[in-house]
């Protein structure tokens, strides 16, 4: 038992290590030569243009059943025609981040497990090591900028459908006032939740990459290795997620409240 | 000083007979395993180096430590007078510009086309104009007989087809040595020996030293004991090899991370060793 704890936690201990290096690698060649910019800009297209469709789709329906529930429990208070305040605060502070990172986790995290999984089995890494490319460059820098920088603008779009679909609830279903549901949703908001609303994404799609590369980068055993990988990836970034959110949420708060 | 020693040993480099990969007592051990006991061997320029040895016997290993894919425990690597043992992931690069690799199942990239695979590293490692990449890569795959296959994905490419473009890939950019990892399992007779074909080509007309890790006999002979000549009209082709062309190609036998035979093909026909014979057999 004790060998058993011994050895997970040496293994831990390694992974830990080898994700750190991999960050470190991956912000130096950020900022250094050479720098594919092609892969660069296809990975923003991948990342970012690739994942609208979802994040878009996921931020329209949690808008409107915020709008649906929040009008529920605001009729106790009468307080129906601040419906706009709880879609747009809980959209641009927590909801909107956590769910759009989710997404990413799921379309992102995943595809980029999986295809750097393969390419390692397939011995595609070694064949790029062997033909003087760093995968590292190569691979790594393309997806972390992208996802580390679409993340934030996926997740304001993602925020503004969100508040859309409350709108459609509120004025349909709730029978509130377009004009009050609007007052409403910008006189909740003040500059430290755009500020929240922002960072927060920029991590989250930092995290969920860099974790999706450390873990496709490490695949072994073959084909079945690849789905191991796909499948850690997924787990370890939607876990990332909702505890790098508690985390930089609790410092967000420190600082800018 | 650097500077002069570098074109002194480029100087050595140069003249016939020089050793381009010397491998030194080379130790390797993943946990309890140990893969590489203690093996020793010297390539030799425009040689070929043949590793032959059962499936785990070390052979693959060899390979990756020669291009700093793996790092032995022990022992020292030179390739073209640089240590690799010594070297980081950086440095490395200098020693690979040299180098051509084939890995088994060819590692083509299977998102890119025939052209970009054969053309990477030029295209993406290279300052060369993009026109003067292009003559190259069309060059290449012309040596290789797949020119008409230049903007298929490697999927639509058969087994041997796939190999071969591995191997356009490896020389596209010139190398002086490669290194051969299986470069025919799997493939049947006739489209193997296309391989081998290009193989033979590749260090008798381009004076590439090569090793060849590989466990088909019969591709390993066939490789050691012809050669290409090109005749008159400028055609290439392959022959039964003169008896000093086959004693430029040596063979190794690996056995459970040590080498238990080194010699010629004919050396290799005549071992008594009961190992090599059952292997032989």
């Amino acid at each position: 038992m004790i060998a058993l704890l011994e050895r997970w936690t040496k293994n831990a201990a390694l992974q830990v290590q080898q994700y750190v290096a991999l960050v470190v690698a991956a912000i130096a060649g950020a900022f250094s030569r050479p720098f594919y910019y092609h892969d660069v800009v296809e990975q923003f297209d991948v990342i970012g243009v690739g994942s609208l469709t979802v994040v878009l789709l996921t931020g329209f329906f949690t808008g409107a059943a915020l709008a649906s529930q929040g009008g529920l429990t605001l009729d106790k208070f009468g307080g129906r025609p601040v419906v706009g305040q709880l879609v747009s605060a809980s959209m641009i502070r927590e909801l909107g981040p956590v769910l759009a990172g989710l997404m990413l986790v799921g379309r992102v995290g995943s595809g980029i497990a999986a295809e750097l999984g393969s390419m390692v089995v397939t011995d595609q890494i070694n064949a790029l090591r062997a033909l003087g490319t760093d995968p590292i460059r190569k691979l790594v820098v393309p997806r972390m900028l992208a996802g580390t920088l679409m993340a934030p603008i996926l997740t304001i779009m993602s925020d503004f459908v969100g508040i859309v679909g409350g709108w459609i609830v509120s004025r349909y279903q709730l029978q509130v006032a377009s004009g009050l549901y609007w007052s409403a949703v910008t006189r909740a908001l003040y500059m430290q939740d755009t500020w929240m609303g922002v960072i927060k994404p920029l991590i989250l799609g930092f995290v969920i990459v860099t974790i999706a590369c450390h873990v496709g980068l490490r695949t072994s055993g073959g084909t079945q290795g690849v789905g191991k990988s796909t499948t850690l990836a997924v787990v370890a970034g939607s876990v990332a997620v909702i505890a790098v959110d508690f985390f930089v949420t609790q410092l967000l708060i420190q600082l800018l409240y | 000083m650097a500077t002069e020693t570098r074109e002194k040993v480029r100087e050595i480099l140069d003249e016939p007979g020089a050793p381009v990969i010397i491998f030194d007592h080379v130790k390797l051990a993943f946990d309890e395993k140990v893969i590489l006991r203690d093996v020793s061997f010297t390539v030799i320029k425009g040689h070929t180096k043949i590793i032959l040895g059962a499936s785990g016997s070390g052979k693959s290993t060899a390979l990756k430590i020669i291009v700093g894919l793996l790092r032995s425990d022990d022992g020292v690597v030179w390739v073209n007078g640089q240590r690799v043992d010594q070297l980081n992931e950086r440095q490395l690069m200098s020693v690979r510009d040299d180098l051509g690799m084939i890995f088994q199942e060819g590692a083509l990239f299977d998102s890119l086309t025939v052209r970009e695979n054969v053309g990477y590293k030029l295209y993406e490692e290279s300052d060369l104009p993009i026109e003067e990449i292009d003559r190259r890569v069309s060059e290449v795959l012309g040596f290789i007989g797949l020119g008409e296959h230049i903007d298929k994905m490697p999927s639509e490419l058969s087994g041997g087809q796939r190999r071969r473009v591995a191997i356009a890939r490896a020389m596209a950019f010139k190398p002086r040595i490669m290194l051969y990892d299986e470069a025919t399992t799997g493939l049947d007779p006739i489209t193997a020996n296309t391989v081998n074909d290009e193989v033979i080509k590749l260090r008798d007309l381009e004076g590439v030293s090569s090793i060849i890790v590989t466990h088909q006999l019969r591709d390993a002979f066939y490789v050691a004991t012809h050669m290409a000549i090109r005749d008159a009209a400028g055609h290439v082709q392959i022959v039964p090899a003169t008896p000093e062309k086959e004693r430029e190609a040596e063979f190794i036998m690996l056995r459970e991370g040590l080498i238990v035979f080194e010699g010629d093909a004919d050396a290799l026909r005549a071992a008594k060793d009961p190992y090599i014979l059952e292997f032989l057999s």
